[in-house]
């Protein structure tokens, strides 16, 4: 097995110099992504060896580099659009939501919107507004759009070379507090599926999923758990539409209990879904119900209260002690 | 009303008039062709508006007025070029061969398409305005990536020229010249929003400012839309860059089956226009120039009629689709939700042997 360390700002770079390599098709469009590499340097170098035309360093205007995309995959190629950061996605929503995830079936099967729209998500780097904001749960609300997380380097390398290659237009979420984390990365295979859950940790007592920088925080928390005696189970969605239920749901069923961890609001969330979800294919075996550790309902705050706003080891181990102690 | 700007080759009254830029390449054999185009993509639309009080068609949106200028766009068209429509190019459809019954399939509520874009190299129907224009621009930068030598041609009206996503296609076309021309028929309404709150310029005066041509072309002069349209198009072949044509003409009927136009305009207004329709000078040139004989006009007239009863007898063979089908094509893989829902409606009985 061939693994070497890298950051998943690498493993990404990596993984979309593969998928170029492999399909001549594949292009990348986005704001500042050429000459620059991108803010975060996602891109860094692959406009020097794939060109201006396969690199494209668009004008700044993100319905135009989604609109356009559509246009390309109607003519057989295969965009990987990024946007600059999760709260300018708002701009292209319309052509994501009208277009997009639309044309596949007014086609009846014939145009695939075989496109990614890379999404830096999540808060957590002391940013000012609209550079934290965790948008998913609008595009897991839409049918004909997938939506994924990669929460380690190794996902991110192969994940974004699956989520090149489906034929469904997939909105790539990366947790941009995460990009300069390293990790081990396996170049020989993909571990599993785009949308397959992972079991990060084995546990008895409670089923923690989350997705996206979320992950390790939910790793960190199962830590201080065990030292108190109490076992997480851990689960990486890395789907975030469509969740991968068998997984989560055989969990559950062993540990009887559910919390759902994502930085978005709760609200009508993909926490919301889950919870939903799993406690109607659980009920009785649950012994408490389904907790969402989440954001607050409010905007997202500024920088130097945003670790009061986004999912602590705290809150979760207060979610632990919630279904632990429930009925008792 | 009609700017000094304007290209015209032939008058209201069918008489041919000289351009610097412009020169009519049409045979008479060609012209006649397309006034036959015009009178049948005419007549399918007062089947439609037919159908739709009927209470066959969920809605329509009729093209009256406009035949002049799609019918000299479409016919303008090179086989590979490929056009984007917004939902009222019926014209257009027709020019790409498009069978008139695939076109009413969504306006008859059975389909949200209706047709096979890559067949006939004509997108689908775009509704949110302004969307397609920028789809269109992508698949122009695709075919320059593809070295070919074809073009595209993408149409939006004077409402949707205030779209951003109009305006950002304008930037994106001009900045990577991409081989699309833009084709703007300036029906002078947005629904009952007249075009002056659009714009307070002349809208292919805005193309200047975003660094490539704009031309206002007489919309009901089909030999003008057709010259026009054929010139940029050949020129973004050719690797010129966008053009936007500004065809200048005006919705004879309502907006949709589901508008008033009494409401927001004068009968005055809409007599001034009827004199300038787009069938009757190219009939009046026919007649003038090449001698066509009445029974000429009688046989068109007639094999429109026949078109119309093809489509009736097609609209109404259209039945309700299978249920089960909503489920079809929204991935082009699994998902498992589709699978739940497909489970969920068939264990109600509901869909066919689907």
């Amino acid at each position: 097995m061939a693994t070497t360390t890298m950051t998943m700002a690498k493993a990404l770079n990596e993984g979309l110099r593969r998928a170029m390599e492999k399909d001549p098709k594949v292009l990348l469009m986005g704001e500042d992504i050429g000459k620059l590499g991108g803010v975060f340097r996602i891109t860094d170098g692959l406009q020097k060896d794939f060109g201006q035309d396969r690199v494209v360093d668009t004008p700044l205007a993100e319905s135009a580099i989604v609109g356009t995309a559509v246009g390309l995959a109607i003519r057989g190629y295969r965009p990987v659009c990024e946007m600059q950061f999760d709260g300018f996605v708002f701009p292209a929503f319309d052509q994501i939501v009208s277009q997009v995830a639309k044309l596949h079936k007014r086609s009846e099967g014939i145009y695939n919107m075989a496109m990614v729209i890379r999404l830096p998500f999540q808060g957590g780097i002391g940013a000012i507004e609209h550079h934290s904001e965790s948008p998913e749960a609008y595009f897991a609300h839409t049918p004909g759009l997938r939506v994924v997380s990669c929460a380690t380097p190794n996902d991110a390398f192969w994940m974004i070379q699956q989520a090149i290659d489906s034929d469904d237009p997939i909105i790539f979420c990366e947790p941009k507090s995460r990009y300069w984390e390293k990790g081990e990365v396996d170049l020989d295979g993909p571990p599993r599926g785009l949308c397959e859950a992972e079991l990060r940790r084995e546990g008895s007592d409670v089923t923690v999923v989350g997705y996206g920088s979320s992950v390790k925080t939910i790793l960190r928390a199962a830590e201080a758990a065990e030292a108190e005696g109490v076992s997480l189970e851990v689960i990486d969605l890395r789907g975030i539409s469509p969740v991968d239920y068998p997984v989560v749901v055989a969990s559950v069923l062993k540990t009887g209990r559910l919390i759902a961890v994502q930085e978005a609001p709760r609200s009508a969330s993909v926490s919301s879904e889950i919870v939903a979800e799993v406690t109607q294919r659980c009920f009785y075996s649950m012994r408490a119900p389904g907790v969402r550790v989440a954001g607050y309902h409010v905007p997202y705050p500024p920088a130097r209260i945003e670790e009061d706003y986004r999912p602590s080891v705290d809150r979760i181990l207060d979610a632990v002690d919630q279904v632990m102690g429930y009925g008792q | 009303m009609i700017d000094e700007e304007l290209v015209q080759l032939l008058t209201p009254e069918g008489e041919r008039v000289d351009h610097p830029d412009y020169a009519s390449t049409l045979s008479g054999e060609q012209i006649l062709s397309m006034y036959r185009d015009m009178v049948i993509v005419r007549r399918l639309c007062t089947e439609s508006t037919s159908l739709q009080r009927q209470g066959q068609l969920a809605l329509w949106a009729p093209i009256e007025g406009q035949e002049g200028a799609q019918i000299g766009a479409g016919r303008a068209l090179a086989p590979m070029d490929f056009t984007f429509p917004s939902y009222r190019e019926h014209g257009i459809a027709w020019c790409r061969g498009i069978p008139p019954a695939e076109l009413l399939k969504l306006f008859r509520a059975v389909s949200n398409g209706g047709w096979d874009p890559l067949k006939y190299r004509h997108h689908l129907p775009t509704i949110v305005l302004g969307n397609q224009v920028l789809n269109a621009v992508g698949y122009a930068m695709g075919i320059q990536r593809d070295g070919a030598d074809e073009a595209v041609l993408t149409f939006f009206g004077d409402g949707a020229s205030s779209q951003g996503d109009v305006l950002e296609s304008f930037v994106w076309a001009s900045s990577f010249n991409a081989p699309v021309v833009f084709f703007c028929q300036n029906n002078q309404f947005g629904i009952s929003t007249p075009s002056s709150t659009q714009s307070k310029v002349p809208l292919f005066r805005r193309a200047r400012g975003f660094g490539f041509p704009g031309v206002r072309v007489d919309g009901n002069d089909l030999l003008a839309c057709y010259e026009v349209t054929r010139a940029a198009l050949d020129n973004a072949r050719a690797g010129g860059g966008p053009t936007m044509i500004e065809a200048f003409t005006y919705r004879m009927g309502a907006h949709t089956t589901s508008d008033d136009p009494t409401r927001y305009r004068v009968d005055a207004e809409v007599e001034v226009w009827k004199h300038r329709d787009p069938i009757e000078r190219i009939k009046a040139l026919l007649v003038r120039e090449y001698r066509v004989k009445p029974s000429a006009f009688e046989d068109i007239a007639a094999e429109a009629d026949r078109q119309a009863l093809q489509l009736r007898e097609d609209v109404l063979a259209m039945g309700r689709p299978d249920p089960l089908s909503m489920f079809d094509h929204v991935y082009a893989d699994d998902h498992p939700l589709i699978d739940e829902g497909r489970r969920e409606m068939a264990a109600l009985g509901l869909g066919g042997s689907h």
